[in-house]
């Protein structure tokens, strides 16, 4: 056939769109795996080497060298995955404290308006500030500035679940399983869990990249990690000094970087919900 | 044993009363018809017998006791539309054992095929679903069983084969069954005796 | 003579996906042969949620985009292809819709039934029509101005239908315009539809309601599996005797005013090779496992089964 769209020729022709969204994901998956785990191999105490340093980016130094000799490319990809790192833990644990929350509406009308006002008292409060304040009170450094992102990004989620576990509740199958005599929590396990849990799996994935964005602005504004721990927003924020001397090099490729990474997740984010959704999934 | 429903009175909202001073009684081993027009308030009065709805006056009784709400409710609804009744997440398997898991023979008798069991429920058509639904109800637990129009969107070969099937093990297993449907035809091939809901319902 | 309408070997299936990577063709109507004359109303008998709907969503052009069609349908001796559809939709041939879901509910009924319009000429002329069609029946002026969401359940009834009739169709086809209607409404609505035939009209009449079927009908289709299996007059669907297929047979005799007799068997899940009632038939033949009958002409009534032989057979 002849009609068919250009992305449907050719190399990928013979795949299905599902077929084609989970190479997708596989792919982006992998990458974002690739960038983590060579990360973590990167010794953070990277030699100096004062004869080379502020080099623009060449063949050998393809991000550039900073003012200490350091390869820009080694370190970018040292602090995306301590940035992976702390995104993967504030969002997992924002999204648990989602689920908890969710459930706890739905027990009965009390628990449900307080669940409500919490979710308006944290929508209320600005993201950035929160996540100072939470940040400074936990004493920094990662497990301040996970704990921070995590305590101010669980609320839109919340909000979908509530929605979601609310009308999941008041179906004809759960009336039905309630006069089986089944308990509230056999019915919360079995009946609602399974229907919302490909709403948890892409809800933390699209919370990933917010959480990686404030981590680095906390940490460029100097609430957030320390100089001991590069992520990209120590980075960032170490840049702005030689800025003004013109190595662009030193925060244009971290930044640049921080956004392809960002954007990875939410690929992976969007092509899972489309294959959690059978209805778009015939799209 | 007797279910009974003693003057239930129920109404959405202030302005519109569904029910007033409903009674009637259904004996274990009897079937009973209950004709009526939809939208006139049967799958309420459905709801309210099986324990779904509880904000109405009045009391619903067996043996003339009131029924606990906790564990298995011995009244058992089943529904017009069985899909809705299914978590469409859940294999038929698992859909059919949340009762109970009934016997190989009774699964045969309601012409349940094996191969149905590994399917999702929107596999199915209507009248297959419909046969376990009915499964699920005649739980060894369950005293009376509430038909709303369980047959009103199946084929009339279904139709017969799910109420035969239902009737035979009501009456081996003392069973009560209130039938309720628009059809009068229907209701006089199955019941004992045909009550008319206008006539009961007191508005 | 002259058909208004003719379906010939329609198939319909749909791609979609089950489980993991699995693309998976699901047939809905298979083979469907079938036709309307002028004046005549024709009725598709199947179970709920067998896909006959989708029969008049084929002819209107409204399938999805993930359904493929083959066969053909046509109008007036003309095939109808998309193009064709599109032009006489609304027009020629029209839909009466199951409730008032379909109307758009934020516009009021009268001019949901005018439709659109090229001119003022066109729409003036149109009103005329609309007011003439609801007061035949019984919508006074007051109507004209209402929502959808205000109309009772009669009142909705008699709306769709004349909003269906305003364009002045030759064709109509009423999908399941029956449930959940009180008694009153149903007989109603039967009464509207045997009208439609005295203004000579064509009506396809889908519904899984055998009494409708056999209160409004010329003809009735039996719609088993998927497939058409039998098309008979109406007069024959009074007694089992004068019906050809054992599936006919024992729907007829399944009426609680028939003996409510039990026949056993369900409808297979997936096409099989053979014929779709192979598995439960009293009259099969050895070759009714492995080979699917064909539709065929026998003493003028359309019967798909080895039993019985077509009239161009020769037999």
């Amino acid at each position: 056939m002849s009609d068919l769209p250009w992305y449907n020729r050719g190399l990928f022709s013979s795949l299905n769109l599902r077929q084609k969204t989970l190479l997708t994901i596989a792919l982006t998956g992998l990458l974002l795996l690739v960038i983590f785990i060579s990360g973590m191999m990167i010794n953070a105490n990277l030699p100096t080497d004062f004869s080379i340093k502020m080099q623009p980016p060449s063949f050998e130094h393809i991000f550039g060298t900073d003012w200490m000799g350091r390869d820009m490319f080694i370190r970018t990809i040292k602090g995306l995955s301590l940035s992976i790192m702390i995104g993967i833990g504030a969002s997992i644990i924002s999204s648990i404290i989602a689920t908890i929350l969710a459930f706890v509406a739905s027990i009965n009308k009390f628990c449900d308006s307080f669940v409500s006002w919490l979710i308006d008292l944290f929508a209320s409060i600005p993201h950035i500030l929160l996540i100072m304040m939470i940040s400074i009170a936990l004493g920094k450094g990662a497990f301040g500035v996970i704990m921070a992102v995590a305590f101010s990004h669980w609320v839109n989620l919340t909000r979908v679940l509530r929605a979601e576990v609310l009308q999941i509740n008041t179906s004809e199958y759960v009336a039905l399983s309630k006069r089986f005599g089944k308990s509230k929590l056999w019915i919360a396990k079995e009946h609602i869990l399974p229907l919302v849990l490909s709403q948890i799996f892409v809800g933390t994935l699209l919370v990933f990249p917010h959480a990686i964005m404030h981590e680095s602005s906390v940490t460029f504004l100097g609430f957030g990690l320390s100089p001991h721990e590069p992520a990209i927003g120590i980075i960032l924020s170490e840049s702005m000094t030689y800025l003004a001397m013109g190595a662009w090099w030193l925060a244009f490729f971290p930044g640049l970087a921080l956004l392809i990474v960002v954007l990875l997740f939410d690929i992976i984010g969007d092509n899972l919900k489309r294959l959690f959704d059978p209805s778009q999934a015939n799209n | 044993m007797e279910l009974k429903a003693n003057n239930i009175s129920f109404s959405y909202n202030k302005r519109r009363q569904i029910l007033k001073d409903f009674s009637l009684s259904v004996d274990s081993n009897r079937i009973i018809g209950l004709m009526g027009d939809s939208g006139s308030g049967k799958s309420t009065l459905c709801k309210i017998l099986a324990g779904y709805l509880t904000h109405y006056s009045g009391e619903v009784t067996l043996d003339g006791n009131k029924i606990p709400d906790r564990g298995f409710y011995p009244v058992q609804l089943i529904f017009q539309h069985p899909e809705k009744t299914m978590n469409p997440k859940w294999k038929m398997e698992k859909v059919l054992n949340e009762s109970w898991t009934p016997p190989k023979e009774l699964r045969d008798t309601f012409g349940l095929k094996d191969q149905w069991l590994t399917r999702w429920p929107n596999e199915l058509s209507g009248g297959e679903l419909q046969r376990f639904s009915i499964l699920r109800a005649i739980n060894p637990e369950t005293k009376f069983i509430i038909a709303d129009e369980i047959s009103t969107m199946l084929d009339a070969v279904t139709q017969v084969q799910i109420w035969e099937k239902l009737i035979n093990h009501a009456k081996a297993n003392n069973i009560g069954i209130l039938a309720v449907s628009h059809d009068p035809e229907l209701l006089e091939v199955i019941c004992d005796d045909i009550l008319f809901f206008d006539e009961i319902n007191n508005l | 003579m002259g058909k208004l309408l003719e379906v010939n070997n329609l198939s319909i299936s749909f791609t979609q996906y089950v489980q993991g990577l699995n693309r998976h063709d699901t047939k809905v109507i298979s083979d469907l042969t079938i036709d309307v004359g002028e004046g005549e109303i024709v009725a598709v008998l199947g179970s709920s949620g067998s896909g006959k709907s989708l029969l008049a969503h084929s002819i209107l052009g409204i399938l999805p985009y993930n359904s493929h069609v083959t066969g053909e349908i046509k109008y007036k001796g003309n095939i109808l292809d998309q193009e064709l559809k599109e032009k006489i939709r609304g027009k020629e041939i029209c839909l009466i819709p199951q409730s008032v879901n379909f109307l758009d509910p934020l516009m009021k009924v009268s001019e949901q039934a005018i439709g659109e319009c090229k001119d003022e000429k066109e729409r003036d002329e149109k009103k005329v029509r609309q007011r003439e069609i609801f007061s035949k029946y019984g919508l006074d002026e007051s109507v004209d101005d209402l929502y959808p969401f205000e109309l009772s359940g009669g009142m909705a009834r008699k709306v769709l239908l004349s909003t269906a009739l305003v364009g002045n169709p030759d064709l109509l086809i009423a999908d399941e315009p029956t449930p959940g209607l009180d008694a009153k409404s149903v007989k109603e609505t039967i009464d509207d539809i045997r009208n439609l035939k005295e203004q000579g009209k064509g009506v396809l009449l889908i519904t899984h309601e055998i009494d409708v079927a056999l209160k409004t009908a010329d003809r009735i289709a039996i719609f088993y599996s998927g497939y058409v299996i039998e098309i008979n007059n109406v007069d024959n669907f009074k007694n089992a005797d004068n019906v050809l297929h054992p599936y006919t047979k024992a729907l007829i005799n399944s009426l609680p005013r028939n003996g409510f007799n039990l026949t056993e068997g369900v409808q297979p899940l997936e096409d099989l090779p053979g014929c779709p009632y192979w598995e439960n038939c009293p009259i099969r033949l050895d070759k009714c496992k492995d080979n699917k009958p064909e539709l065929v002409n026998h003493d003028g009534i359309m019967i798909r089964c080895f039993n019985f032989k077509g009239d161009n057979d020769g037999a």
